[in-house]
């Protein structure tokens, strides 16, 4: 009997009759309010003026605008589609590997009994996964570009190194996104509750199997969310390379800047519009595998 | 970089989580039989050993390497031996100290627009609006979706729209003071955006790991006001992470790039690499400056935030971890 009197109620104080319930929910909705107002002037104008100009055309002399597909036709051929194609490659290849090195490292740190050095490096990792950008590149100018130090003592350019190619941006890249990796792996790993070990190790398991049945399908979420994670990272990355390699390797972000800052033909903004919108989708498409994933893995490590 | 947040907070639980795991996690069976498990594990332990140090022996080498690399690049010309030079003229070089100064304020205003407008929705969310949470998280997360290189794409596009079609409103006027050289107030828009997932990130933990309705409910039947509530209980419970969303604030604003140089500003990332060409070993000297810089301020912030509020979030770690 008591259920059915207290659920009208309920609707009575969305409704407005009684004042302490009422007045409680509207003053923390505004609370929120300029959060929501921000986003949407600040962040959501400028997506929309991607979106409109990556599908419409403007008459420079009559000034109409209609609806077409070219640009976005445009983005995806030629010179454009190399540099998609170009990020989505290095973004993969730089994820991978940074997955299993991070993975490599998450692990020897959190079975090393030394917390000094645990924590020495967690915060190196967080410090490093924040060093992309211009001073990485131009840290590793002065390692390995053609005077660098390392390049000229081991003449690695005898050894058919080049740092402004696909493989020297490769390296820099890992640069910033092996921490990461780190970062993002250590509380996971650290979520493998010693128990489970034991247990397995109880009923005869081998470490093997244990990483094989327990381990692995447990970290699973975690570690595809980083690959994740990190494929979105290198993917959007745009400083270090523009810093380092300028247009010697083909990478979505260059064009876009190309396109943006250079002396463009006319209608070339709206391919930039368009290979924005591009990556957006890309990127979007990560998130929608990442969030999920990390989800997952939080219900059971906790 | 969004996982920073987490280093502070696992180094500050570490140590007591592990005694606690230790304590209370060690089946009976293992304790019961000490003398299978001390031989087996003598018998595994030389293996992982050696594998640990080489990995970590590798990754120091490869991290430390460009650092070392750079100083000998800032410190030693082939032919002249060893000058400090690049550092000693950094302080007079033009427009040094401008581009600082520049990416400092445009810092600061960052972080607090971002805070205010994060802070009070966030607590919101937390006792009042359950239903507007996936809302804030969504709004907040989706940056992370648009790089930076699309963001600035579309901030073109709409300031264009200033000269183009706003010139007889009043609004255009608005479009040119954002606009303004000495204080870009557009860019710290922009990096509010781009801020916002780590901010909610860390201010998310923050509020999950103190009782939020039961602080605010005991404070409120105390007599305290809301205002008091916010300032007095729950921002203090909050510092770690508030600490950790302004120092990822601060570290976003200060290596910014791609926005500023495509909108034709020059804060400090910009300036840098306009001086490479001409002077390479400073602007080499400035990345190390930079890297110490950061890496001090994550040390001054990760005790700032944790020592204090040790003692007010233990309750909280142990609830966590139940």
């Amino acid at each position: 009997m008591s259920a059915p009197t207290t659920t009208p109620h309920r609707e009575g104080t969305a409704g407005g009759t009684t004042p302490r319930r009422r007045r409680r929910g509207p003053r923390t909705w505004l609370a929120a309010l300029p959060l929501l107002v921000f986003t949407g002037l600040c962040f959501g104008i400028p997506l929309g003026a991607i979106a409109f100009g990556a599908v419409t055309r403007t008459d420079p002399d009559t000034g109409a605008t209609r609806a077409t597909g070219e640009h976005l036709a445009r983005s995806l051929q030629g010179p454009y589609l190399g540099s998609l194609t170009g990020s989505v490659q290095l973004s993969a290849l730089t994820a991978l590997i940074a997955t299993l090195l991070g993975v490599l490292i998450a692990q020897a740190l959190v079975t090393s009994r030394s917390a000094a050095l645990r924590s020495a490096a967690l915060t190196a990792s967080g410090v490093l996964a924040n060093f992309g950008g211009v001073p990485l590149a131009f840290a590793f100018i002065a390692t390995a570009g053609i005077s660098g130090v390392a390049t000229q003592l081991a003449d690695l350019t005898g050894l058919g190194w080049d740092l402004y190619s696909f493989t020297g941006l490769t390296v820099v890249y890992l640069y910033f996104l092996v921490p990461l990796m780190v970062l993002v792996t250590v509380p996971a790993l650290d979520g493998l509750r010693p128990q489970w070990r034991e247990a397995a190790q109880n009923n005869g398991a081998t470490a093997l199997q244990f990483w094989r049945h327990v381990g692995l399908p447990v970290l699973a979420p975690s570690l595809l969310g980083g690959f994740v994670l990190l494929f979105g990272t290198a993917f959007a990355a745009h400083a270090t390379a523009a810093a380092l390699v300028g247009g010697s390797v083909p990478l979505v972000t260059l064009k876009i800047a190309d396109a943006l800052s250079g002396n463009v033909l006319t209608g070339q903004e709206n391919v930039a519009l368009a290979l924005g919108l591009d990556m957006i989708l890309i990127a979007g498409l990560v998130m929608a595998v990442y969030l999920p994933l990390q989800r997952r893995s939080a219900r059971w490590l906790r | 970089m969004a996982a920073m947040t987490e280093t502070a907070e696992t180094a500050e639980s570490a140590e007591t989580a592990e005694t606690a795991k230790t304590a209370e996690t060690v089946p009976a069976a293992v304790r019961e039989a000490p003398a299978a498990r001390a031989g087996e594990a003598v018998r595994r332990r030389p293996r992982p050993r050696v594998w640990r140090g080489a990995v970590l022996a590798l990754a120091g080498a490869y991290f430390l390497l460009p650092l070392l690399a750079s100083f000998v690049f800032t410190v030693h010309v082939p032919g002249q031996g060893v000058t400090f030079e690049a550092y000693t003229e950094l302080l007079g070089a033009d427009g040094f100290s401008q581009s600082l100064l520049l990416s400092l304020g445009l810092a600061a205003a960052t972080i607090v627009l971002s805070l205010l407008l994060a802070v009070p929705a966030l607590i919101a969310v937390r006792i009042g609006s359950p239903r507007l949470r996936p809302v804030v998280e969504v709004v907040c997360m989706l940056p992370l979706v648009v790089p930076p290189i699309a963001l600035v794409t579309g901030i073109t596009t709409v300031l264009r729209w200033g000269p183009e079609h706003l010139s007889r409103t009043p609004l255009y006027q608005t479009f040119i003071a954002v606009q303004d050289e000495r204080f870009p107030v557009v860019l710290v828009l922009a990096y509010t955006v781009l801020a916002l997932p780590f901010v909610h990130r860390s201010l998310d933990a923050g509020l999950r790991a103190v009782d939020v309705p039961t602080l605010v409910e005991a404070a409120r039947s105390c007599g305290a006001s809301w205002p008091y509530v916010v300032w007095r209980v729950l921002l203090p419970n909050l510092r770690t992470s508030l600490a950790g969303a302004a120092f990822l604030t601060l570290a976003l604003v200060l290596g910014e790039f791609t926005i500023a140089s495509l909108l034709g500003f020059r804060p400090f990332a910009v300036w840098i690499v306009s001086i490479s060409g001409a002077q390479a070993r400073m602007s080499v000297a400035v990345s190390i400056l930079s890297l110490l810089i950061t890496w001090l301020l994550l040390l001054v912030l990760s005790r700032a935030g944790t020592a204090p509020s040790t003692t007010a979030s233990a309750p909280a770690t142990s609830r966590k971890e139940s």
